[in-house]
């Protein structure tokens, strides 16, 4: 008995000795590990941080103008009753046109390049070309449209000038988060539909599709969302600053929000600052409806997708 | 050695993958009805064989082949391989059941065909002759995702079966499962075999004399031994293939 547990303890004492021993052979791998985990912390919640401090600002600044008038007014020299209407309808016309005509292609471009694929050097050309195209800035493609659609194609300064012009601006975002998302449906799901006798479309449009959808939403999310904060493209295709009135079709003239935030900053008097700042939480606040829709839309289709 | 119908033929059939060649030469019979195993150490061909069978080597880019494998008196390799498909059956090594429920599995593939059938019958039926039935009737409209690795396999079988195919082929069906699961898909072929006519590609030895009637042992893309599995395994007639059934090599 007693030797039993006099061997025990020896062990165990080796036991200590041999970790002593390790942490003395690698003294800095755990201090590494430490620091890392503590940049990598401090870097996660400063960025939380700056946020959280521009939100109070904005708050702070804006929220004494916030209100249904504000909603429902049109731009005014007197601040008291000065609205953001013409641009919260701009924008969301705006989006709405935009999302219509950029979604379909994007995914349909993407799923074609992903499934059929373009063979060969063709085929890498136009991967690289459509990465390269989502860091073009974005007044580039300002300037693109007013040539193409409002000068060439003579929508003017319509609605519909500035949601191809975002279109084009946002289709590689889409492209891309799509081709991932394609990409992330594992190979063994296409087998097994393809040893049914299945045809390519048929393998595409029931298997494919349903399995990437939340990561296309996802993508199609984070394009709408620049869009909405897009300006520089939108004033050069001429989207106006001043506007009374709410657009009726895509063909009207229009202004967004960005736009008229960006006018009221620029004016020197400081009631016009809060103005904007009042202008900016509306515009988060719309942007996180739209989210918050997406969001709830992906959670119903997955489900849908599982039974 | 056989007087049985013959349903699948390969005659002289050659595999290429680019410049490598995989398959040489292959003359092999398969019998309607019967379980015929293909056995033979990694790399040998045999799961390459068996994905001509029913053209999903179509989806390797440099994959080529010359030769020709019958099935009703039709080359294969001149059919749509889409109708192949649906007359021939395939489960693969890793259970994979579409992320949907279990009904919406089997469904699946008659639907897309048009096959007018009374869906509840089909769902009730195929997953009977997998030997699920049981386990899952009372909550078929689950995601198949839900079932253990087993079971899933078990619905992949009965999700081939439900397109009411002539031949299965399985390219080791229980190489991802455990030995509990491995004798219930055992038994499973041995009742299939009453209607199906089954290719089995697998590993393991014991498995092969278990469950066919027929063993082909392949080494190095060619058929070394094609014979009755009571006889392959008790008195092979090449060396090669005593060695690699004694375990003296593979």
């Amino acid at each position: 008995m007693m030797k039993e547990k006099t061997e025990i303890l020896i062990n165990s004492n080796q036991i200590e000795k041999k970790e002593k021993s390790f942490a003395t052979i690698h003294p800095g791998r755990r201090r590494a590990e430490k620091a890392f985990k503590w940049i990598s912390r401090i870097m996660t919640w400063s960025t939380v941080f700056i946020l959280l401090v521009l939100l109070y600002h904005l708050g702070k600044e804006g929220w004494e103008y916030i209100d249904w008038q504000f909603l429902d007014s049109y731009p005014s020299r007197k601040v008291a009753k000065a609205g953001i209407k013409a641009g919260l309808w701009g924008t969301v016309w705006l989006i709405i046109t935009t999302a219509v005509i950029t979604i379909p292609i994007g995914v349909a471009s993407a799923l074609f390049l992903e499934e059929y694929g373009v063979k060969g050097k063709i085929g890498k050309l136009i991967e690289i070309n459509v990465s390269n195209l989502a860091g073009v800035p974005s007044i580039v493609y300002g300037l693109l449209g007013l040539a193409v659609f409002v000068r060439w194609f003579n929508f003017e300064r319509s609605i519909l000038s500035g949601a191809l012009t975002l279109g084009l601006l946002i289709m590689p975002v889409i492209i891309v988060a799509t081709r991932e998302a394609v990409k992330a449906v594992p190979d063994s799901i296409r087998f097994g539909a393809y040893a049914l006798g299945a045809h390519k479309w048929q393998v595409v449009f029931y298997h494919v599709l349903p399995v990437a959808l939340p990561g296309i939403i996802t993508g199609v999310i984070l394009a709408l969302s620049r869009a909405i904060g897009e300006t520089a493209p939108l004033i050069i295709i001429g989207a106006l600053a001043y506007v009374s009135f709410v657009p009726e079709s895509v063909m009207d003239e229009f202004t967004v929000m960005p736009i008229q935030i960006y006018n009221w900053a620029s004016r020197p008097q400081e009631e016009f600052h809060q103005l904007a700042a009042s202008g900016i939480v509306a515009l988060l606040a719309l942007m996180l409806t739209l989210n918050f829709i997406a969001v709830f839309i992906r959670i119903k289709t997955t489900k849908r997708n599982i039974q | 050695m056989n007087q049985e119908n013959i349903v699948l033929k390969t005659k002289d059939f050659n595999i290429f993958y680019g410049e490598k060649q995989a398959i040489f030469n292959m003359n092999l019979d398969i019998c309607e009805k019967k379980v015929t195993a293909i056995i033979g150490p990694s790399g040998c061909g045999k799961s390459t064989l068996l994905r001509s069978f029913n053209r999903m080597n179509d989806f390797v880019p440099s994959f080529n082949c010359n030769g020709a494998i019958e099935f009703e008196k039709k080359n294969i390799l001149k059919l749509d391989p889409m109708e192949v498909r649906t007359r021939i059956g395939m489960v693969f090594q890793k259970p994979n059941p579409f992320p949907k429920s279990i009904y919406n599995n089997i469904i699946w593939g008659p639907k897309i065909h048009g096959h007018k059938v009374n869906y509840d019958e089909l769902v009730e039926d195929s997953l009977k002759k997998a030997a699920l039935w049981d386990e899952v009737k009372d909550r078929l409209n689950e995601s198949a995702l839900e079932l253990s690795g087993g079971q899933q396999q078990r619905l992949c079988i009965a999700r081939t079966i439900a397109m009411k195919p002539e031949v299965i082929l399985m390219d080791e069906p229980c190489s991802a499962l455990d030995p509990k699961s491995t004798i219930k898909i055992e038994d499973l072929i041995d009742d299939l075999k009453n209607d199906y006519t089954i290719v089995i590609v697998t590993h393991n030895m014991q498995q092969a004399a278990r469950v066919s009637d027929y063993t082909a042992f392949f080494y190095e893309g060619e058929l070394i031994e094609f014979d009755y599995t009571d006889k392959l395994f008790t008195k092979p007639s090449n060396k090669q293939t005593e060695d690699y059934i004694t375990g003296r090599f593979g």
